[in-house]
C-alpha cells in the first residue's frame, strides 16, 4: 500500500491504496464518485472515461500511481450548478436509453469539443468508435455532440465580449 | 439539479412506507404527522432505516393506498409495480396516471420497482408495459378521482355532478370560487377504497376509465425524468450501492463447461492483502475481499483444479449448424396448417427452398451483472437492476430457505436489461454470499464471464419452400424451424440460476424452449409453419443456456421468413415491397386487432418516407466499389405492426457493409409518448443492425471464446445510418376510437431488422447471405463465390 494524492474536480485527496490499482476503483470507491463505471475493465468500451489533461483517459486500465495531472470526471464538467452544453443537448435530445454507458460518450465527446470544436461527421464518428452503448443510443449521441458544439460555438463570442467590456 | 437525488427517488424512501401500507384498509391515520423528513437515496442506502424494518409485507393490490399517495402540497406519488429499461414506461405511467387523476403531470412522480413498497406488476418483460400493465395504473387513477370528487362533494356540500376538476383542484361549476384541491382533501392521508379484480392485472374501481380523446398528457412527450440525472452523475444506481461492513465479492467461473471442481488451494490467495474468504459448494467458487481491487485480484490468483467431462459438451460454433441439422429433436411443435400444402406444392410452377442460420447471440450487457445483498437482522435486503426484481425477491428466498416476507429486492437503474440477463444469476449469488459470511455483499461478474456466461438468444437453422404458380403468385409455403433451445433458463429460479446448476441443483424437468415460427399477416392459401427444439450435449453447467433476449425467437424467425419472401419475389420477377402487399391485400377479412390493415398502413407509410424505389431486385449489377441497394421487411410481435426499410452500401473488395439510411414505419396502437417511442425504436432498428452486422457467440468444444468486445463485436459509431426515420402510424380503421389501446413498443422494431439488411444487401449485389451475422469476410467470401 502507498500513500497517494490525487487532484479530482478540484478538490485534493489522499488514498493509501496499492498503487496499481486502476483508477476506477480509487474514483468510485474511495472518493465516491460515481459517473465513472465498471463496464469491461479491459479499456474497451469506454464507460469508465475520466479526463486528464485534456485528453479522454479509460480509467479502468490506469494505475493510479501512473496518474499525472488532474482527473475531471463527469460530475465535474458542470461549472457553478450550469451544466457542461453537452449534458444539457443530451437532455434536449433525450439521448439515453438505460444511461449506464453515458458518461463515456459525454466524456469522450467533451474531449474532442476542447480540442475541436466544430468536429465533422466523420470526425465524430471516428472519435467515438471505441465508446460503445449496448442500447444504441449512437445515432442521438452524434446529434447531441453537433447540437452541443453549435451551442458551445454561438456562446463563445458572447463570452469574449464580456471579457473585453 | 446537478447536485439533487432526483425527486422520485427521495420520496420512494419516505420513512414510514411500510407501516402507512401494512394499515392500508384500517383506519384513516394522518401520514403527514409523523413522515419524518425525506430521505434522500444515498442516505437511505447506507443507512440502517431502510434495512430495520421487516417483515416485508406484499403491497396489497387491493388497496388504493398500495398505488397513489396524494401528498398536502397537492402532489401525488405513483407506485407501480414495474421496472422502466431506459425506455421511459415510467414517464408514460405518469402521464397515463395524471390524466386520469386530473392532476398536473409536473405535481406527479413515480416509483418503481421495490418489492414492499409497490404491488407486485412482474417487473419488466415482453413489451407489455403500456399494453397491459398500464391498465390497473389508468383504473386506480381514475378511481382515485371519483373517491376525491365524492370527497370533493362532501366538503362543498353539493353534488358531485355540480363539480369539475382541473389540476387537482376541484371547483363548483356554479361557483368557481368554491375550490378544494385533492391535497386539502386527503393529503398524506388515505383512501381506504378497497378495489376489485382477481389479478392485478385485473384490478379495478367503480370509476370508468377516460376515452382516449379526453387525455392531455398522453400523447404529448414530456421529456423522461430519469434523464438529467443520468447525464450529471448524481443518480445513484445498483453498481453505486456501498453499505457500512460491504465487502467485494467475484465468482472464479469453472474453466470448461460441465468441469468439476476436484481442489481449491486457498492458500494461493491468502496473501493478497484485504482476502476474507473463499465460499465454495459444488462447483461454485467466489472470493470475497474488503476492497474490490483485492477481490479480483483474488479471482485472477486463485489456484483450482478442475477435471473435464467424459464427452464434449457441444460442438465448436463452425460445426453448430450442421450439428443442429442433424440432431434428434427433444421436442416438435405441432404443425399448424392451412389449406393443403403437399398437393400445392406438386402443382405448382415453381418452388424454391432454402435455409437460413442464426448463431446464439448475447445480451452482453455493457457491464458485468451485479447486485448488492445486506443480510443484516436475518433478513436479506438486494439491491438489483434485475427488470423482474419480484421473482428475484421469490427465488433468492427459496434458493437460500428463507420465508418470503424476509427477502425484498430494491430495484435500482442498471446496464440495458432486455430479457433475462445475467443479473438474475449475480442476484442469488450476493445473497448467499452474504448470508454464509454475514455481512453486506457486493457481487459483479468480470467482462468475460458476462460475455461468455451471460444467457443466450438460441440460435436457430430455418428451412423455407415456396411454390409459385405460373402468374407468380405464392400458392404454397412450408417453414420449419429448429432452433438450440433445450432447457432455457426461466427467470430468477432458483433452480437454474447458475450458481445452482453448480451447486448440482436440478429441475426435475428441464424446460422444453421454444422454436417460434415467424409472424405475418400474409395470405397465403396453402401454407404449413412448424418447429422443432434440439438441445446441445450438456445442457447444465454450460455458458451455452438459453434464455430471453429482447423479442426471444422473433429476430431469428423473421430473419428466414422475411429473406425468403424477398426470394420469392425475385423468383417471381416482382418489386419485393409490391410482392407483400399483394400477399397482405389478397385477404380480406382481419382479426380482432386489425392487423391486417395495419400491416398495410405500417408498409404504405415506410415506403412513403423512405421513397422506395419500386422494381424486382436485384438491382443491375453497379460498377465500382461501393455497391448500393435497398431492402425491404415487416413483421408484427403481439398487436405491434412493424415495417422497415434500409439502404445500404456494400464494399465490393471488403465485405463490408454499412446501412446507410433506415426507415420504419411502427404501430403501436395508442402512443402514449411519441418521442420515448421514437428513441425506442430508433435504438432497437441499431439493436438490430447490431446483430445484423456483428453479434455471434463463438465457442470451441469445451468453453465460449467470445469473451470481450473484440470477440463479440457489437456496433460502433462509425456503423451508424446517416438518417433514420421513425414514421408513427395509427392503421387502426377507426383511428380515433375512443378505446384505441396501447401496444407494446420495447422490441418490434428490432425484429425485421436482419432481413431488411439482407435484402437490401441482395438487391445491391444479387447475393443472398442466408447466415448472419453478415460480417465483412462473410460476405466478402460470398461476393467472390457469386464473381461480384
Amino acid at each position: 500500500m502507498s500513500k497517494i494524492t490525487l487532484k479530482v474536480n478540484g478538490s485534493m485527496h489522499m488514498v493509501d491504496v496499492e498503487p496499481a490499482t486502476p483508477l476506477l476503483y480509487i474514483l468510485r470507491n474511495d472518493i465516491g464518485l460515481q459517473g465513472p463505471r465498471f463496464g469491461c475493465g479491459l479499456g474497451q468500451c469506454g464507460a469508465c472515461t475520466v479526463i486528464i489533461n485534456g485528453n479522454a483517459i479509460r480509467s479502468c486500465i490506469m494505475p493510479v500511481s501512473s496518474v499525472k495531472g488532474e482527473v475531471t470526471t463527469l460530475e465535474g464538467i458542470s461549472t457553478n450548478g450550469k451544466l457542461h452544453p453537452l449534458q444539457r443537448a443530451w437532455i434536449d435530445e433525450q439521448v439515453p436509453q438505460c444511461g449506464f454507458c453515458q458518461n463515456g460518450q459525454i466524456m469522450t465527446a467533451k474531449a474532442m469539443l476542447d480540442k475541436v470544436p466544430n468536429p465533422t461527421d466523420t470526425q465524430i464518428r471516428e472519435t467515438m468508435n471505441a465508446t460503445l452503448c449496448r442500447c444504441m443510443t449512437y445515432y442521438r449521441v452524434q446529434t447531441a455532440i453537433k447540437r452541443a458544439a453549435k451551442t458551445i460555438a454561438e456562446t463563445k463570442p458572447a463570452a469574449r465580449k464580456g471579457v473585453a467590456a | 439539479m446537478t447536485s439533487g437525488i432526483p425527486k422520485h427517488i427521495e420520496e420512494i424512501l419516505i420513512a414510514n412506507r411500510r407501516s402507512f401500507l401494512k394499515s392500508a384498509g384500517m383506519l384513516a391515520i394522518g401520514f403527514g404527522v409523523d413522515a419524518g423528513a425525506l430521505l434522500t437515496r444515498a442516505a437511505a442506502q447506507v443507512g440502517s432505516q431502510v434495512n430495520s424494518g421487516g417483515p416485508y409485507i406484499d403491497p396489497d393490490f387491493h388497496q388504493l393506498d398500495s398505488w397513489i399517495v396524494i401528498h398536502q402540497n397537492n402532489t401525488a406519488t405513483f407506485y407501480v409495480g414495474k421496472t422502466d429499461c431506459g425506455q421511459g414506461t415510467g414517464t408514460g405511467f405518469r402521464q397515463l396516471m395524471s390524466d386520469e387523476m386530473d392532476i398536473a403531470y409536473d405535481q406527479t412522480t413515480c416509483i418503481m420497482g421495490s418489492t414492499d413498497n409497490t404491488v407486485d406488476q412482474g417487473g419488466s418483460g415482453g413489451s407489455t408495459a403500456m399494453e397491459r400493465d398500464a391498465w390497473p395504473m389508468r383504473r386506480v387513477a381514475a378511481e382515485a378521482r371519483r373517491v376525491l370528487l365524492e370527497m370533493g362533494s362532501v366538503r362543498l356540500g353539493v353534488p358531485v355532478d355540480q363539480l369539475v376538476v382541473s389540476n387537482a383542484v376541484i371547483t363548483m361549476k356554479n361557483d368557481p370560487a368554491k375550490r378544494a384541491s385533492y391535497g386539502e382533501l386527503i393529503g398524506d392521508g388515505k383512501f381506504n377504497v378497497t378495489l376489485t379484480g382477481n389479478n392485478v392485472n385485473a384490478v379495478t374501481g367503480a370509476a370508468k376509465t377516460k376515452s382516449v380523446l379526453e387525455y392531455k398528457y398522453t400523447g404529448q412527450s414530456p421529456p423522461r425524468y430519469d434523464i438529467p440525472a443520468k447525464v450529471d452523475g448524481s443518480l445513484k444506481w445498483a453498481v453505486d450501492v456501498k453499505l457500512p461492513g460491504m465487502v467485494h465479492a467475484r465468482n472464479v467461473k469453472p474453466p470448461y463447461a460441465g468441469a468439476k471442481l476436484t481442489a481449491i488451494e486457498e492458500a494461493s490467495v491468502r496473501n493478497i492483502p484485504g482476502f476474507i474468504k473463499v465460499v465454495s459448494k459444488g462447483n461454485y467458487i467466489a472470493v470475497v475481499c474488503e476492497r474490490e481491487e483485492q477481490a479480483i485480484a483474488a479471482q485472477k490468483q486463485l489456484k483450482t483444479s478442475w477435471e473435464r467431462p467424459a464427452t464434449a459438451p457441444f460442438p465448436p460454433s463452425e460445426d453448430l449448424f450442421k450439428y443442429m441439422r442433424a440432431a434428434t429433436p427433444t421436442s416438435s411443435q405441432r404443425p399448424s396448417v392451412t389449406g393443403n400444402p403437399d398437393e400445392a406444392f406438386s402443382s405448382a410452377a415453381k418452388v424454391i427452398e432454402a435455409d437460413y442460420d442464426i448463431p446464439f447471440q448475447g445480451h452482453t450487457a455493457i457491464s458485468g451483472a451485479h447486485a448488492v445483498a445486506d443480510p443484516s437482522n436475518g433478513q436479506m435486503t438486494i439491491y438489483s437492476n434485475d427488470m423482474k426484481s419480484y421473482g428475484m425477491r421469490n427465488g433468492v428466498a427459496q434458493f437460500l430457505g428463507m420465508p418470503r416476507d424476509k427477502v425484498r429486492v430494491v430495484w435500482m437503474e442498471g446496464p440495458q436489461g432486455y430479457g433475462r440477463t445475467a443479473a438474475d444469476d449475480a442476484g442469488c449469488e450476493a445473497a448467499y454470499i452474504a448470508k454464509e459470511i454475514g455481512r453486506p455483499v457486493r457481487m459483479q461478474w468480470m467482462r468475460n464471464e458476462e460475455t461468455a456466461w451471460d444467457t443466450k438468444g438460441p440460435a436457430f437453422t430455418v428451412k423455407v419452400r415456396g411454390g409459385l404458380d405460373s402468374a407468380g403468385n405464392l400458392v404454397a409455403y412450408d417453414y420449419h424451424a429448429r432452433s438450440c433451445d433445450y432447457n432455457h433458463v426461466g427467470y430468477n429460479e432458483p433452480d437454474t440460476v447458475l450458481i445452482a446448476q453448480l451447486m448440482g441443483i436440478r429441475k426435475d424437468r428441464p424446460s422444453a424452449g421454444s422454436s417460434a415460427t415467424a409472424n405475418d399477416m400474409y395470405a397465403i392459401p396453402h401454407r404449413r409453419m412448424s418447429g422443432d427444439v434440439v438441445s446441445l450435449p450438456l445442457i447444465w453447467e454450460t455458458p451455452l443456456r438459453t434464455g430471453n433476449l429482447r423479442d426471444p425467437n422473433g429476430p431469428q424467425s423473421t430473419f428466414a421468413a422475411e429473406s425468403f419472401i424477398d426470394e420469392l419475389a425475385a423468383a417471381a420477377k416482382a418489386d419485393p415491397f409490391e410482392f407483400r402487399m399483394k400477399l397482405l391485400q389478397g385477404a380480406t377479412a382481419d382479426d380482432s386487432g386489425f392487423k391486417r390493415a395495419r400491416s398495410i398502413a405500417a408498409l404504405k407509410a415506410v415506403a412513403e418516407v423512405f421513397g422506395w424505389d419500386a422494381r424486382p431486385s436485384p438491382k443491375p449489377a453497379g460498377k465500382g466499389n461501393i455497391l448500393t441497394g435497398r431492402g425491404v421487411a415487416y413483421s408484427f410481435r403481439g398487436q405491434s405492426v412493424i415495417a422497415q426499410m434500409a439502404e445500404v452500401e456494400v464494399n465490393r473488395q471488403t465485405g463490408h457493409v454499412w446501412a446507410k439510411r433506415l426507415a420504419c414505419a411502427y404501430d403501436c396502437g395508442l402512443v402514449v409518448n411519441p418521442q420515448n417511442l421514437r428513441r425506442a425504436a430508433e435504438c432497437a432498428m441499431l439493436h438490430g443492425l447490431s446483430r445484423a452486422l456483428h453479434e455471434e457467440v463463438q465457442f470451441d468444444n469445451e468453453k465460449v471464446t467470445s469473451v470481450d468486445w473484440i470477440t463479440h463485436p457489437t456496433l460502433r459509431h462509425a456503423d451508424v445510418p446517416e438518417k433514420i426515420d421513425v414514421v408513427l402510424v395509427n392503421g387502426d380503421p377507426n383511428p380515433n376510437r375512443p378505446d384505441l389501446p396501447p401496444y407494446g413498443g420495447g422490441e418490434a422494431a428490432l425484429k425485421p431488422m436482419l432481413a431488411t439488411i439482407a435484402n437490401a444487401i441482395y438487391d445491391a449485389t444479387g447475393v443472398r447471405i442466408r447466415r448472419a451475422p453478415f460480417r465483412a469476410p462473410r460476405v466478402l467470401a460470398a461476393l467472390k463465390a457469386a464473381k461480384v
